[in-house]
């Protein structure tokens, strides 16, 4: 009876073999895939027992965790709750690590990145319990006030730069959400107020400064344009256009206004350079078509439209249309038609020209830092692209202090400082209804900080408000706040 | 027949008080440990807790030392290592799910846990010779048959998520499936020494297989039957799985003919195919084993490999997880519990553990002198093989999950006693397979002249065949056997004397 007994023993040597493949498939290969199953409380429930990093801003926590007593070991703060909002994100039990740098850094602040594995290493040696890593921010506190109380209660959006790093100074999107209703321990509460948030149309959970549905132009691309032309070699800012009342649009009979309606000068006639300090309609519109789609598309691009950034959240790119027509060429060159934005593809192309024609990688995080805030690493700043060379970044920057000395974006204008800006008023819908646009730069001779403000029509048809009238005098107090006055 | 000097072979106690003590160690470590993750101080109770295991299991040393002093020497320690193990995850999924050592499960398993060592002891101390058990083939199978069924009666019988395995008596829940195990391994190893060679030998051969007389179906087909009956008036997928398993098992171990293992496996499959097509719970199991995360199922198997996948490769530590997360994660998910919070290292060693305890119950069965040993103790190993398979063979995904307990580990009271009384049995026969010739208890003048007038008979009838079939019994002996038995298979498994050879002993 001992030949079977043995070959019994084999079957049971395969049965115990088997349950070590099958263990070693779940607890080795597969792991991650588990892990990362949706609804895995453990993972979750494995994040809220480490102390998560705080994000800082100029030192200061606009998130951080604190121990509790309940089963969740640490729940997330937000000291200035919505005014930073949309540079946090949230940190739900229910909802996970949403929105802002708590998605896209969530690794770091969990202390589980890669990068951190060294610090990793020493915690385990000297027994500390692990924690997350900290960020601090580019933010400029003061420039991220101003721009939240510019917007008030209007809903858009307000990104400052400093041209010459791509330090991102000041991000605000309206309307905006507390993220400590999201982080509550009070599950049914963060389900409704989850709920409400997803549910209003005035979408406040999206982050409307670097993505959502994003915006028509208007005449704020009048600078690519223009950009373009200057490149092109066969304009200067004194070259004359043609700037009569209306446009008739190639190939249609639909006829063109200016924006005051009239002409753009006292003639027809009207140089590149008065054409962006009044804003002309007319005579960009017939540059555009002159310069045609290929070189508009290509400047564009060059400050980067059409590229995909992370700051680290991920931006939506920003693009110029393709396979158009020649009334569609037209209608971009003053930022209409499917041309569409992100407002801090609006302040990059500012930036840019303040910086003397490079774009400079915009940021976020200055500095990843421990648990003893010792710097882990830090960002370095990283120019993307060249847009325009000096000269024609010179001859941008004086057609733009004209805008705010003489033209359209006077509301702009500092005492004592040179301001650099461009105004726009973008159509949408078809009721006449435009958002108020107005970006720029100070000072004009040694740019500090560069803007972008948008302010979207509260109505859909048109209620007055201007890039000149509502977005320019925004700008002004984030402006003010950036060049230290 | 000839023994000149006797040295005697090591008894292997001492190994099993040091394996013994280095087990209790490692308990008692782990016992802290979850102590001093969950809840900052190392258990208050360790001191009592620790010398009560530690006095529990000494004492069946001891009365293993009296009674089975040549018993084999690892299977009193892996067991206590297990159980001990268990006893810790349970008390730590107590913590977690807010029980204390008033109200929690740690604490009735530790009773029984006292109570079925000492059970073992028990049994061992009375019953010095496994033979006897022999006597008691049919009333085996009665007793087996009866525990079995005894879950369908009114009343006593109870129903648990969705199961009809428990009966109740008293407020006490007893699930006695655990115990029919050992009277079904008991049964089938009386009654297959037997009718092994009218198994084996008659019958005629078709496509180079030796077929059965039909009249001999008959045994398969009643444990077939019943193993059906099981599954479909208890919903117990687990313990039809296993008893069958065992009978085919067995079956074969008796016989050596392949044949049987495929008229086991093609009932089997026949069987499980008709459950599958009428039975929405068995479709449910193997949808959920197909794909553990289907929405709209239960998310029983998906919370187990997410918790074993949270643990990774060397586990989240002792009390630093969150076992508790997964259903029954005291119970039929206590491996899923290890894997999460010992890692899959963990889960190796209990696998290994397990093995080692199913390798050394074969050895026993291997090293057994007579055919009723050998198939006792290959039956009883091979129960805690297959079922350990079974339960973590369905939480790891080789299987479709179905309800058993995890030997040893799980909480539950009749699991760990029928288990510890394996233990006893095999304890008991690694005894006597391995007690040199010299310290043989005994036997009456008459018994003994009646075994020599029967042994020269035997002798005979041998002249002719292989050495292999030592179990000749009186009944049988006349039967010729076929050609290709085996011959050297009754070499050294036991301690062997280092000037003589032991002569075979046949019952």
């Amino acid at each position: 009876m001992n030949t079977p007994i043995r070959r019994l023993a084999l079957v049971v040597f395969t049965m115990f073999t088997v349950l070590l493949l099958t263990t070693t498939w779940i607890q080795f290969i597969q792991v991650d895939d588990l892990r990362d199953q949706p609804g895995n409380r453990r993972t979750l429930l494995d994040s809220y027992s480490r102390d998560r990093g705080a994000i800082l801003v100029d030192g200061t926590a606009i998130a951080d965790s604190t121990e509790t007593d309940d089963e969740l070991r640490w729940i997330r703060n937000y000291p200035l709750g919505a005014q930073y909002s949309h540079i946090t994100g949230y940190y739900s039990f229910i909802y996970g690590a949403g929105g802002g740098l708590e998605s896209s850094r969530d690794s770091v602040l969990a202390g589980t990145d890669d990068s951190l594995f060294y610090s990793r290493i020493a915690d385990m040696v000297t027994g500390t319990p692990p924690t997350g890593a900290a960020l601090e921010l580019t933010i400029d506190p003061d420039v991220q006030a101003a721009a939240e109380s510019a917007l008030g209660d209007q809903r858009g959006a307000v990104v400052a730069l400093d041209p010459s790093t791509g330090a991102i100074l000041a991000m605000v999107s309206h309307p905006t959400y507390d993220p400590n209703a999201l982080s509550s321990h009070n599950l049914t509460s963060v389900e409704e107020s989850y709920n409400a948030l997803a549910d209003d149309e005035g979408q406040p959970l999206t982050n409307r400064a670097i993505g959502g549905d994003l915006y028509p132009p208007g005449s704020v691309f009048k600078l690519v344009v223009a950009a373009a032309a200057l490149e092109s070699g066969e304009y200067t800012p004194d070259s004359t256009l043609d700037g009569p009342q209306t446009y008739t649009l190639p190939g249609t009979t639909t006829e063109l206004p200016n924006f005051e309606g009239g002409t753009c000068g006292p003639t027809d006639q009207v140089s590149l350079a008065d054409s962006i300090r009044v804003s002309c309609n007319t005579s960009m519109a017939a540059l555009a078509n002159d310069l045609g789609p290929t070189a508009i598309d290509e400047q564009a691009q060059k400050f980067g439209f059409e590229q995909d950034l992370s700051i680290p959240m991920a931006v939506t790119p920003s693009v110029y249309p393709n396979e158009l027509n020649d009334a569609q060429v037209a209608l971009t060159g003053i930022g209409q038609y499917d041309v569409r934005v992100t407002p801090l593809q609006v302040a990059m192309t500012s930036a840019a020209i303040a910086n003397d024609g490079k774009v400079m990688k915009p940021y976020l995080v200055e500095s990843v830092r421990d648990g003893d805030l010792d710097v882990i690493s830090e960002t370095r700043p990283n120019q993307l692209s060249s847009a325009v060379s000096d000269t024609t970044a010179e001859e941008l920057t004086d057609m733009m202090v004209s805008v705010v000395d003489e033209g359209s974006g006077t509301a702009a204008a500092l005492p004592g400082v040179s301001v650099a800006g461009k105004t726009g008023t973008a159509e949408f819908g078809s009721n006449g209804a435009a958002h108020a646009w107005f970006t720029g730069f100070a000072p004009a001779d040694d740019p500090q900080i560069a803007v972008a403000v948008i302010i979207e029509s509260a109505t859909d048809s048109w209620a007055g408000g201007s890039g000149g009238t509502l977005a320019a005098p925004a700008a002004q107090s984030v402006l003010q706040a950036g060049v230290g006055q | 027949m000839s023994t000149v000097t006797d040295v005697r072979p090591p008894t292997g106690r001492f190994t099993e008080l040091l394996l013994l003590l280095f087990a209790i160690a490692i308990v008692l470590v782990a016992y802290a440990n979850v102590g001093l993750a969950t809840t900052g101080s190392i258990p208050a109770g360790i001191v009592v807790q620790g010398s009560g295991l530690l006095i529990i299991s000494l004492g069946l040393h001891l009365v293993i030392r009296h009674v089975a002093k040549y018993a084999d020497p690892l299977l009193l320690p892996i067991a206590t290592l297990l159980n001990g193990l268990g006893l810790v995850m349970i008390y730590r999924i107590d913590i977690g799910q807010g029980f204390d050592a008033g109200n929690g499960a740690a604490t009735r398993q530790l009773l029984w846990s006292v109570l079925s060592i000492v059970l073992a002891g028990a049994v061992l101390w009375i019953l010095r010779d496994h033979r006897i058990l022999r006597r008691y083939t049919f009333t085996a199978m009665a007793a087996g048959f009866a525990l079995l069924l005894l879950p369908m009666l009114p009343v006593i019988g109870q129903t648990v998520n969705g199961s009809r395995l428990w009966i109740s008596i008293a407020g006490f829940t007893f699930q006695p499936g655990e115990i029919a195990k050992i009277c079904l391994t008991v049964f089938f190893a009386g009654y297959l020494v037997q009718t092994r060679d009218a198994l084996s030998l008659v019958g005629r051969r078709f496509m180079g297989l030796q077929l059965p007389r039909g009249r001999d179906l008959g045994p398969i087909l009643a444990a077939w039957g019943l193993s059906v009956l099981i599954l479909v008036a208890q919903r117990d997928l687990g313990s039809s799985l296993l008893f069958f398993g065992l009978f085919v098992a067995m079956l074969y171990l008796a016989t050596e003919r392949l044949s049987w293992i495929i008229i086991g496996l093609s009932l089997f499959v026949g069987g499980a195919f008709v459950a599958w097509r009428l039975f929405s719970h068995v479709q449910t199991r193997v949808d959920l084993w197909l794909d553990p995360f289907a929405p709209g199922l239960s998310d029983q198997v998906a919370k187990g490999l997410m918790g074993m996948a949270h643990g990774g490769m060397f586990g989240t530590g002792l009390g630093e997880g969150y076992p508790y997360e997964t259903y029954f994660a005291n119970s039929d998910y206590i491996v899923a519990s290890f894997g999460e919070e010992l890692g899959m290292v963990g889960l190796f060693a209990i696998i290994m553990l397990y093995a080692l305890l199913a390798e050394r119950g074969l050895r026993t069965a291997i090293g057994a002198r007579e055919g009723f040993g050998k198939l006792l103790a290959a039956g009883l190993a091979f129960s805690i093989a297959l079922q350990a398979f079974v339960v973590i063979g369905g939480i790891t995904r080789a299987i479709p999950l179905t309800g058993l307990t995890t030997p040893f580990l799980s909480a539950g009271g009749s699991s760990l006693l029928a288990n510890w009384i394996i233990i006893a049995l095999l304890l008991r026969i690694s005894d006597h397979a391995r007690r040199p010739e010299s310290e043989r208890p005994i036997e009456k003048p008459r018994k003994q002249a009646k075994r020599a007038a029967r042994e020269s008979a035997e002798a005979q009838a041998r002249a002719k065949s292989e050495a292999d079939r030592e179990a000749a019994t009186a009944d049988t002996a006349e039967v010729e056997h076929s050609a290709d038995t085996h011959s050297g298979d009754t070499e050294a498994q036991r301690p062997q004397t280092t000037t003589t050879t032991i002569e075979e002993e046949k019952e």
